[in-house]
C-alpha cells in the first residue's frame, strides 16, 4: 500500500559564500557570513507527488551565495512558485490583528549528476544526484566552500536519498533586478515520491551549537499527519511546537488554489504548522511525516539508520515483553502451588 | 683458523655498518586521518630529535589544513591571508579527499598542537597535539 506522506524540504541553513574573504584558507570569512532569514517552507501532498513550495530569501551580501536542500525524490518540475501562498498560509494559522487586510497586503560536481538547471530570478538551481563527496567536489567547482560539520551532514541526507537542491543567489543580480533585502524568492518543485521527510538537520549546518534555527513549516495532507518526533508532546524534542493543525477551510484551499501553479490543491485537506525555534545543537533530527495517520519512519527522522529493518524479534523491547510473557505465568505456578501447600499443612498443635 | 677470524670479522662489520645505516634512516611514521572534520588521532607521541613523517589522508569532501607549531605561529594562522600551504613543513593543505605527507624533526620535549585554520574548523575541534618525548 501507498504510503500517503506529505514531505516538506526544509531550506537551508547552509549558507557558502563565493566572494573571497580574508580567512587563511579559507572562503567563508568572519566578516563575509549571510545570515538566511527566516525560513518559510510549505509542503503539501496529494495524489502520490509532493509540491514544495519554499522562498529564498537572504539577508544581505554581495556576490554570490550558496544553499543546499536535500530532497527526498527526483522533482519533475522547478518553477517559480505563487507570489502569495506562504504569505495566506501564514495569515491562516497566525493570529492576525484586525487590521489583517491591510497586513495581508504586505505578504509579501565532479562525480555529482547533474538533472536539472533553472534559471528563477536571481537564482540558479541544480538539481543533482550524489553523495558527500560528489556535493563538495560540486560545492568546490563553483568555488565555494561548506562548513566543517558538511561532510557528516551530508551522508546523513545522501545515505537516504542523494538528491540535493543546489541555490546559487546571485546578490548582485539581485540588487539589478529591484530585489531588496530580505525579499524572498518563491521557488516551487513537484516531487513524485513515496518516500518523504521534513530536512530539519540541514537547517543547523555551519552554525555553532547555541544558534538559533527558526523555521516555519506547513504540511497540507488528505488526512491527519502523524509526525515523528512528535511536536509539543511532554517529551517531544526541544526547538519542535506545533502550532496548527486544523482542516483546511474551504476559503485556504480556493485561495491557495488560485495561486501561480496550485490547481492541484484538493477539495479537503488537512493543515499542519511545525515552528522550528531552537538551538542548532538540539536540531540533529529530521521530521517523518506518515499523511495517511499511520506510523512515521523512524529511518525518515533519522533516529534509525538506513538499512535492512531488524527482524521484529531481535529488538531489545521485543525480547523483554517475550520474558514477561514466560515468566508471568510461572510465577503465577509457582505462587499457585505455594498456597494450596500453605493451605495443606497443619497448624502446629499448641505445646 | 684466520680466514674464519676474518669471516667473523667481515659479519661484525657489516652488522655494523647495517645497524648504522637503520639508525640514520630511522625515520618515524605517523599516520593522521581526517574524518567528519576530525584529526584521527588527536594525539600522537614521537621522540625528540628524530625525523618524523606524517602522513596525512583527508577522508573529507571538503579541504582541511594541517599546520603544526606554537601558541604564536597558530595566532598568527587564525588571522592570516594565505589561501593555500605546502612549501613549508608545518603547513600543508589537505584538499579534498586527498592527501599529503611531510617530515619534521622536533629538537626540544613537549606538547605541540597541529590545527585545522579553515573558518570554523578549530572551533569545530581540528585540534591534536604531539608530545615529543
Amino acid at each position: 500500500m501507498r504510503r500517503l506522506i506529505s514531505v516538506a524540504a526544509a531550506t537551508t541553513a547552509l549558507l557558502v559564500l563565493a566572494a573571497p574573504t580574508f580567512a587563511c584558507g579559507g572562503l567563508i570569512g568572519p566578516n563575509g557570513a549571510v545570515n538566511l532569514l527566516r525560513t518559510t517552507t510549505f509542503a503539501g501532498y496529494h495524489d502520490g507527488v509532493e509540491h514544495y513550495v519554499t522562498s529564498f530569501a537572504f539577508a544581505g551580501g554581495e556576490g554570490e551565495f550558496g544553499s543546499l536542500v536535500p530532497l527526498p525524490d527526483v522533482p519533475t518540475s522547478v518553477e517559480r512558485g505563487g507570489d502569495w501562498t506562504l504569505q495566506r498560509l501564514n495569515l491562516e494559522t497566525e493570529p492576525q490583528p484586525v487590521f489583517a487586510a491591510e497586513a495581508a497586503r504586505l505578504g509579501g560536481a565532479d562525480g555529482a549528476e547533474v538533472l536539472l538547471e533553472v534559471r528563477i530570478d536571481a537564482l540558479d538551481i541544480t538539481i543533482q544526484r550524489g553523495g558527500g563527496p560528489e556535493v563538495g567536489a560540486w560545492a568546490t567547482e563553483h568555488g565555494f566552500r561548506l562548513p566543517p560539520d558538511a561532510p557528516e551532514v551530508l551522508d546523513f541526507y545522501a545515505d537516504r536519498s542523494p538528491i540535493f537542491l543546489a541555490a546559487v543567489f546571485d546578490a548582485d543580480a539581485a540588487a539589478a533586478r529591484g530585489q531588496a533585502i530580505g525579499d524572498g524568492t518563491p521557488v516551487h518543485l513537484t516531487i513524485p515520491t513515496d518516500d518523504a521527510w521534513v530536512p530539519l538537520r540541514i537547517l543547523a549546518l555551519g552554525k555553532a551549537d547555541a544558534e538559533i534555527v527558526e523555521a516555519d513549516i506547513y504540511l497540507l495532507t488528505d488526512e491527519i499527519p502523524s509526525l515523528l518526533p512528535a511536536p509539543g508532546r511532554p517529551f517531544g524534542p526541544e526547538g519542535l511546537e506545533l502550532t496548527h493543525s486544523a482542516a483546511a477551510s474551504d476559503l485556504l484551499l480556493s485561495d491557495l488554489r488560485s495561486d501561480a501553479g496550485m490547481g492541484w490543491i484538493p477539495e479537503r485537506a488537512w493543515l499542519t504548522k511545525i515552528r522550528v525555534d531552537g538551538a542548532a545543537s538540539d536540531i540533529t533530527f529530521d521530521l517523518a511525516v506518515a499523511a495517511d495517520g499511520g506510523t512515521p519512519s523512524a529511518v525518515d527522522a533519522g533516529f534509525a539508520p538506513v538499512g535492512p529493518t531488524p527482524a521484529p524479534w531481535s529488538t531489545p523491547r521485543t525480547w523483554g515483553l517475550l520474558a514477561l510473557a514466560v515468566s508471568l505465568p510461572l510465577l503465577a505456578v509457582w505462587l499457585a502451588i505455594w498456597l494450596s501447600q500453605r493451605r495443606s499443612t497443619p497448624p502446629l498443635a499448641d505445646a | 683458523m684466520t680466514r674464519r677470524w676474518l669471516a667473523a670479522l667481515a659479519v661484525v662489520a657489516v652488522s655494523v655498518v647495517a645497524a648504522g645505516c637503520t639508525a640514520s634512516a630511522a625515520t618515524q611514521r605517523v599516520e593522521i586521518g581526517i574524518h567528519y572534520s576530525a584529526f584521527q588521532p588527536t594525539e600522537v607521541t614521537v621522540p625528540r630529535g628524530v625525523p618524523v613523517t606524517f602522513v596525512l589522508t583527508n577522508d573529507d569532501p571538503i579541504d582541511h589544513e594541517w599546520l603544526i607549531g606554537d601558541a604564536a605561529f597558530h595566532e598568527r594562522h587564525r588571522t592570516g591571508t594565505e589561501p593555500a600551504h605546502g612549501a613549508r613543513p608545518d603547513e600543508v593543505s589537505l584538499p579534498a579527499l586527498g592527501s599529503a605527507q611531510t617530515t619534521l624533526t622536533f629538537d626540544q620535549a613537549g606538547d605541540i598542537q597541529f590545527i585545522c585554520h579553515f573558518p570554523g574548523h578549530e572551533a569545530y575541534g581540528m585540534v591534536g597535539v604531539v608530545h615529543v618525548e
